[in-house]
């Protein structure tokens, strides 16, 4: 058996910021986090807030009332707490676009009140093609 | 008659790589048609609207339609000639030209082009492909199917239902399906590690708390109208399943994220040699096949899992079409051992003025503080380590290869080792 002085918790997390996916090792000891594994400083900003406040950015779709379009994606235009996904997807579910709005249009301004907004990913309201 | 007219490259198919390529080829002042079946430009990617792409060629986290765009609104800008709601019907070929028939909504058209490119994208694997025996009832449907229905018709194919297989595209559809307010039994996966990137299971599945089961598969497809349930058994070592261990779930879809094949029909049609390996045509390094004048790019060329990877593939195809040679290219084959599933390039040009060349791989098993040599015959080329190496994760790697190197007619082998 090993004897623990301090309060050490160590956990695998798998870092999302770009394709490269590094496994990172991180170990907490005394609230102080050292990460293990990434191969740039996102991947450790990543995994010190994984372990204190999660975050993550929402993509999902809203309706319209154009029958060509009957939905139009939309992103947060930063990242929302993860808490808070399930909560923003279901106070979008409560919109309708009755604009023919662009990529980068705001639907949603301080969605659930995360200070993010919510804007538009696609043209194809706008496009002719 | 019909008239015939004449551009220097056709593109076919504007995806990403079609775009990209369309753009490269006019940037190098070639005539240029784009043809596109669908009513709008931009392939899957309309339908992908998570984000995560363009990370490696903006530096920014897109969704899909947003990508897309980026190269959809250089177009008006350019001289590529494009059209919407247009089917190729047929290809002929003519000395080194190729001879196009294409179904437009004015009617048929014929085209003489001196360049084509294949940018036709891929296809999903479906339930007759993997034999999921049973009922032939609704709700059997692939993941990119599903992804239409809930992205682009506003319709959730499901309630609750199974995933079987854990490609990228079914990881973010297990996501995008619970967000939906489906719910998602679980994913199953035959092989013992997942398909799809770790990332996307750690952001798709971690973080609703989706089952991923590893070593199970679906074994029976229950229901009569629609599906009501489907039996899971474990598998053994080849993937056979274990007599005793079937469980019934119910659920009212089976959604397959069970794998992508180059779609080759119109290249098979012309004669394109195919690598067996990849399913897509054998290149060089130009992503010129092995008929003179005709190139192929993006997942038609072999399936890939960075959309960035699919612009820059469309990008060499476009240029090296729009400037072509009728010089030999002295072919160096490149070949790869079973530590790799594939390399692309399959070909050298010996002749050719740069010296780097780009060439994508996937490794055959997970491995770790893997090396990768290039060798012709006993002399040692190129070296390099990689810390993780898996299926799933294409690596791209640039190697500096000297005309003097590629001399004779050995070819170049890629081989790894632990």
């Amino acid at each position: 058996m090993t004897e623990q002085k301090n309060q050490t918790s160590a956990r695998e997390i798998v870092c999302i910021v770009c394709p490269n996916g590094c496994r990172i090792q991180c170990k907490e000891t005394d609230g102080q986090i050292v990460c293990n594994g990434q191969k740039c400083m996102r991947g450790k900003e990543y995994a010190i807030a994984e372990l204190t406040h999660p975050m993550r950015s929402l993509t999902t779709s809203v309706r319209t009332v154009f029958p060509d379009s009957p939905v139009v994606s939309v992103r947060t235009s930063g990242e929302i707490e993860k808490s808070k996904l399930i909560d923003v997807t279901k106070a979008l579910g409560q919109i309708i676009v009755d604009q023919r709005i662009k990529i980068g249009d705001i639907i949603a301004e301080n969605i659930c009140d995360t200070g993010i907004n919510v804007i538009c990913t696609s043209d194809r309201l706008v496009h002719p093609y | 008659m019909i008239q015939e007219l004449y551009f220097d490259v056709t593109v076919i198919g504007a995806g990403p790589a079609g775009l990209a390529a369309a753009l490269a080829s006019d940037h190098e002042g070639a005539k240029t048609l784009l043809i596109e079946r669908e009513a709008r430009l931009g392939g899957i990617l309309k339908q992908c609207i998570h984000d995560g792409f363009g990370l490696v060629r903006f530096g920014e986290k897109l969704s899909g339609p947003e990508y897309a765009e980026r190269f959809i609104e250089q177009l008006p800008d350019s001289h590529v000639e494009v059209w919407t709601l247009s089917f190729v019907s047929e290809i002929k070929r003519e000395k080194n030209e190729s001879l196009l028939t294409v179904i437009t909504r004015e009617g048929m058209k014929r085209i003489r082009t001196r360049s084509l490119i294949l940018a036709t994208g891929c296809r999903e694997r479906t339930s007759r492909q993997i034999g999921v025996h049973g009922r032939h009832c609704a709700g059997v449907l692939t993941a990119g199917t599903a992804q239409y229905y809930t992205n682009i018709l506003g319709k959730l194919p499901t309630k609750r239902c199974v995933i079987l297989g854990s490609g990228d595209i079914g990881l973010i559809m297990a996501r995008r399906l619970t967000l939906e307010g489906a719910k998602v039994v679980g994913v199953y996966e035959a092989k013992p590690t997942p398909s799809g990137l770790m990332r996307n299971v750690s952001q798709c599945l971690w973080d609703f708390d989706i089952p991923l089961q590893v070593s199970k598969t679906v074994t029976r497809v229950i229901g009569d109208a629609r599906l009501t349930a489907v039996e899971i058994a474990s598998v053994d070592a080849c993937m056979c399943p274990i007599k005793g261990t079937e469980e019934i779930i119910p659920c009212d879809a089976l959604i397959l994220s069970v794998g992508l094949i180059p779609e080759n029909e119109l290249a098979e049609s012309i004669g394109v040699p195919i690598d067996f390996k990849t399913k897509g045509a054998v290149v060089d390094e130009r992503n010129e096949t092995l008929l003179r004048g005709v190139f192929a790019c993006g997942n038609a060329l072999h399936v890939n899992d960075l959309v960035d990877y699919v612009s820059e593939s469309g990008e060499v195809a476009g240029k090296a079409a729009a400037s072509p040679t009728n010089r030999s290219r002295g072919l160096v084959p490149v070949e790869c051992d079973q530590s790799l599933l594939y390399v692309v390039p399959q070909r050298l040009c010996r002749n050719s003025e740069e010296m780097e060349r780009v060439f994508f791989f996937r490794s055959a098993r997970d491995m770790d503080n893997a090396t990768l040599t290039v060798a012709k015959g006993e002399q040692v080329l190129f070296t390099k380590k990689f810390a993780h190496l898996r299926p799933p994760e294409m690596e791209r790697i640039p190697i500096t290869l000297s005309k003097k190197e590629l001399d004779g007619n050995l070819p170049l082998r890629f081989h790894l080792e632990e």
